[in-house]
């Protein structure tokens, strides 16, 4: 069986010469990019540990503001690096090692878009309402009280 | 057969059957649809992790405080290390997975035979830590007090390192005072003959309020993240206070009903989650087993294709996949 193999990677900036050399080049970026994480999650700079833009107050524009910066906003920078380090992982994963590279693009897309689609649906769901039982427990005005 | 299949017409055309718009076969399209419908699953669980955690956002325990040890490093807190080691492994498997993979397309049986016997040894070796790993989170390390709300108060003393006042955790065992107390047993022979006693905690709490009052330099922490980030501690005065007015169980470790660490949820999840992901990394070293034996025995090489290698290549990729997502929101974020 002949397969024909897409050999380049990060937009073509690094072509490799076959299919075996891909494969270790992947594997050094990978543990790369997992040192990189293991290195920032044992240091914590202080800088990545507070976010840098705060939320605005009041008003429509305000909340539509919050919500498209909400990565910046609410989540500290080192847990962002840290969520965009792990897709940039599973993307080489999936498109080097699965050979999703060399699928056509319908296979392709039919697994992705699909997959994207419901995983972010269900983050947004389940994250908002557990922020939202925060609330409820945490408010000024809570009935509910769990430290005694 | 022949007589039963009527001639259509439509051979050769598009819909006439024979042709693979998407370029693979049934077996691997079929395995692509497993591998969503399992991201699926495995997204619903680390969905509900954030979830719960979301909902106590302000008093999670601290994945850095949790998984400190390394085998064979008694003593010595080194968060993060084995875990990053249990990383790698699972990647250098994929890797050898997909080393095999390419030596099948090139028909090269002795190639194949390595890389998944060496696939299958990356795979024992990370089940084995997930083990190590278990059983380190279930001992437990330090010990600490239930309240009688579920919250965890836990016991250190402030200490400067180089310059800077830090807390030090104190274990249980170093300052608890230990008291003779009588109390019946049960027994199947004196109770219920269907009801064995539970294992009883290692000391009660009017032992650990004796020596926390014996020993000023102790101090209790409580589950509140502060703004630095860091678990709130305690005055004296209220440490004891915690103590003798709301302690209830003395615990030690974690499962699924306590944890020494914080709030039981996150023993749960941790046990749910990791562990259906190593019965998901079991699985796939036993069909990598059948795939080796088969490649040995040449099935493939017979076959004329080795398409079955990629096939279990692909789930096996995808439990090195899973794990890179695990790796984050359970030990990094």
């Amino acid at each position: 069986m002949a397969h024909a193999h897409k050999l380049e990677i990060f937009q073509g900036l690094l072509k490799f010469k076959s299919n075996t050399q891909k494969i270790w080049g992947v594997l050094i970026f990978l543990t790369i990019v997992t040192a990189i994480e293991v290195v920032l999650g044992i240091y914590k700079p202080d800088a990545l540990m507070h976010t840098w833009i705060d939320p605005m107050e009041g008003g429509f524009f305000a909340t539509l503001y919050n919500i498209i910066l909400s990565p910046f906003i609410y989540m500290k920078p080192l847990n962002l690096i840290f969520i965009v380090l792990t897709i940039v992982k599973a993307y080489y994963i999936t498109w080097d090692f699965m050979h999703m590279r060399d699928e056509t693009s319908s296979l392709r897309r039919m697994v992705v878009w699909t997959a994207v689609f419901l995983i972010c649906y269900l983050i947004f769901i389940l994250l908002q309402e557990g922020g939202y039982v925060f609330e409820v427990y945490n408010a000024e005005d809570a009935l509910i009280k769990r430290d005694f | 057969m022949d007589t039963t299949v009527a001639n259509t017409g439509t051979e050769g055309k598009t819909w006439g059957g024979g042709n693979r718009p998407l370029g693979a076969s049934y077996g691997k399209l079929m395995m692509w649809f497993f591998i969503v419908s399992d991201a699926l699953t495995f997204s619903g669980f680390l969905a509900a992790y954030g979830f719960s955690r979301f909902k106590f956002i302000k008093e999670w325990p601290i994945a850095d405080e949790v998984f400190t040890h390394v085998p064979f490093l008694h003593g010595q807190e080194l968060p993060m290390i084995y875990v990053a080691f249990m990383t790698f492994i699972l990647i250098m498997s994929s890797v050898t997975m997909v080393l095999a993979v390419d030596a099948g397309h090139h028909m090269n049986k002795a190639k194949v035979t390595l890389y998944m016997f060496l696939t299958i040894i990356g795979g024992a070796i990370f089940v084995g830590s997930q083990a190590w790993e278990w059983a380190t989170f279930i001992q437990g390390d330090y010990g600490a007090v239930q309240t009688k709300g579920g919250n965890i108060l836990q016991f250190g003393e402030k200490v400067m390192v180089d310059g800077e006042e830090k807390f030090k955790r104190i274990s249980i065992d170093e300052f608890v005072v230990t008291m003779a107390t009588e109390r019946a047993e049960h027994e199947r022979k004196n109770g219920l003959w269907f009801v064995t006693e539970e294992t009883l905690p290692p000391y009660s709490v009017e032992e650990i309020y004796k020596g926390l009052e014996a020993n000023s330099n102790i101090l209790v922490r409580n589950q509140i993240i502060n703004d630095e980030g860091e678990k709130t501690v305690l005055s004296r005065e209220e440490s004891l206070r915690q103590i003798k007015e709301n302690g209830q169980l003395v615990v030690k470790g974690a499962n699924l009903v306590v944890n020494e660490y914080g709030t039981s949820l996150f023993a749960d999840f941790f046990f749910f989650i990791t562990g259906f992901h190593g019965f998901h990394v079991f699985s796939g070293v036993v069909i990598n087993i059948i795939i080796f034996f088969n490649v040995i025995l040449g099935t493939y090489e017979r076959r004329g294709s080795y398409e079955m290698v990629e096939k279990v290549g692909l789930y096996w990729h995808f439990v090195d996949l899973v794990w890179v997502f695990v790796f984050t929101f359970f030990y990094l974020v």
